[in-house]
């Protein structure tokens, strides 16, 4: 779960408290910077320094470096941290997921849903989605999937969940989203019977998100 | 028995390899970037294997209950190369990743100029970055190789308690450790050092700043053979405390140095039925 500023400041010693002052001020800086060249009608200039193809801005390379100022344990909030002070445009986002490492990537993922990208993120859900690395999947079928995935994804992503043992948990509002789907219903069906054709266990949270996928849908009322 | 390979090509090893390697002892390796066999044609092609072995890598590991990290490079061979050599330049974004605990391998090859520029332009590098540099010495004409790797490690401003000059046999081994270096060894099955040789060395020069690696890869190479050193150093009469020095407490001092190793990796007595690597990346 990612901790608030204020959760991490009791958690943290006090180097790693400093470091992260100057982290988020460094991203607080290039925001306010970004929104300056946007306010002069300079809408296209990125907040890449010139140069080097890639070079990248100071709090990037904080958020490289903040599993070992902060501790492996602190590193998936102190980036989400970071990426939220620095109002990460799209551009940022998508380089440091391309060019992250696995716990890189997975802080953008936990963070997609609270900086304000509407649905153009998706390419880097459906990116993890694609893996096998469970730490990058659970990630990724967070609130920001919930909210934009299309149906046939985000079936798939629930069945991935079940195929690699990200349990079902993980995914966000399935109980909402599951409710009275048939196809979702059938793909589960047919899993079990393969793993029971297969001889092997059938899964018990396939058994969950199948119960959530035969509840009927709440009869619409006027508010919905 | 508690053991740190620290120079395994991982990403040419199957799944049954992470197992041996762990019911053998193995808690903790380092996987130096490294020529694939198949030449590359671009530094996009270094980014995905740097990527590989910052991520997926490093998962596959955990599922075994073994900590890995990396060090990432231009290797000596596609230093000669002017479709590869543009990877020195997006190397400073790779370096400051949490995982990365070296620059390597470095080196050299054949010993030409592009050689030298690539050897030391990642020493800067290392230096730069605070991280120490694991340096290959070449399997051709290696004694001149090294003691030329030596004048350039000397010119750099990297000290030599930061080099680990690796793949060193009896020839080699009394320049590499009068230079202030670390000294690595690679047991293969037929080829470099035999874990007996290795045991002769250590008797000759004792067991400071030396460290034992299997560095399998692709070719004909044996992942155990870390083990296989600590076994033959407990038949010949050294302790356990030998053992746990060579094989663990000095790659933890070396690699140390870079500020970034993390050993807490839990047992793997929690691999599940759905692991996706257990059922073959269903």
């Amino acid at each position: 779960m990612l901790k608030s500023r204020k959760e991490l400041d009791a958690e943290l010693d006090g180097a790693a408290r400093a470091w992260l002052d100057g982290a988020l001020a460094e991203a607080a800086h290039d925001a306010t910077a970004r929104e300056a060249a946007r306010s002069q009608a300079d809408v296209g200039a990125g907040t890449t320094p010139p140069g080097s193809p890639y070079a990248s801005p100071p709090w990037e390379l904080r958020y490289a470096a903040a599993g070992r100022h902060c501790g492996p344990a602190h590193a998936d909030s102190v980036r989400s941290l970071l990426l939220i002070e620095a109002r990460a445009p799209l551009p940022s986002v998508t380089r440091l997921y391309e060019q992250g490492t696995a716990a890189e990537r997975r802080a953008v993922l936990l963070t997609l849903d609270r900086l304000g990208l509407g649905d153009r993120a998706l390419p880097l859900v459906e990116d993890a989605l694609r893996t096998n690395d469970t730490r990058l999947v659970a990630a990724a079928v967070g609130p920001y999937a919930a909210a934009h995935l299309d149906p046939h994804a985000w079936r798939h992503a629930v069945l991935k969940c079940l195929f690699t043992g990200v349990p079902v948990d993980a995914v966000a509002r399935l109980g909402e989203r599951a409710r009275g789907d048939a196809e979702l219903a059938r793909m589960l069906r047919d899993f079990a019977a393969e793993r029971t054709a297969a001889g092997r266990d059938v899964p018990a949270d396939l058994r969950t998100a199948l119960a959530l996928a035969l509840t009927t849908p709440a009869a619409p009322t006027e508010e919905s | 028995m508690r053991i740190f390979d620290p120079h395994i090509h991982m990403t040419s090893r199957t799944t049954d390899d992470y197992q041996a390697m762990y019911d053998a002892g193995v808690r903790a390796l380092v996987e130096p970037s490294f020529w694939l066999g198949q030449p590359r044609t671009s530094p996009a092609s270094f980014f995905d294997y740097f990527d590989a072995l910052l991520g997926w890598e490093p998962f596959r590991a955990s599922q075994y209950g073994i900590a890995h990290h990396c060090t990432l490079a231009l290797n000596p061979k596609e230093a000669n190369d002017p479709r590869c050599t543009p990877v020195l330049d997006a190397l400073p974004r790779y370096l400051v990743k949490d995982s990365v605990v070296a620059v390597g391998e470095i080196g050299y090859d054949s010993m030409t100029p592009a050689e030298d520029h690539a050897l030391a332009a990642q020493l800067q590098l290392a230096a730069d970055h605070g991280l120490p540099a694991l340096v290959h010495t070449p399997h051709r004409d290696k004694l001149a190789g090294l003691h030329r790797t030596i004048d350039v490690i000397r010119e750099s401003h990297l000290p030599p308690e930061h080099v680990l000059l690796d793949h060193l046999n009896e020839t080699t081994v009394k320049a590499a450790t009068d230079s202030g270096c670390w000294a690595g060894f690679s047991i293969y099955p037929d080829t470099k050092m035999d874990e007996d040789r290795m045991v002769t060395i250590l008797r000759n020069h004792g067991t400071e700043k030396i460290l034992v690696n299997s560095a399998a890869d692709w070719g004909k190479s044996d992942p155990l053979k870390t083990r296989k050193v600590a076994d033959a150093m407990l038949k010949a009469g050294f302790t356990e405390d030998d053992v746990d020095k060579v094989l663990w407490r000095n790659p933890v001092a070396f690699y140390g140095q870079s500020g970034r190793l993390q050993l807490d990796t839990p047992a793997p007595d929690t691999l599940h039925e759905g692991n996706s690597i257990l059922r073959g990346g269903e």
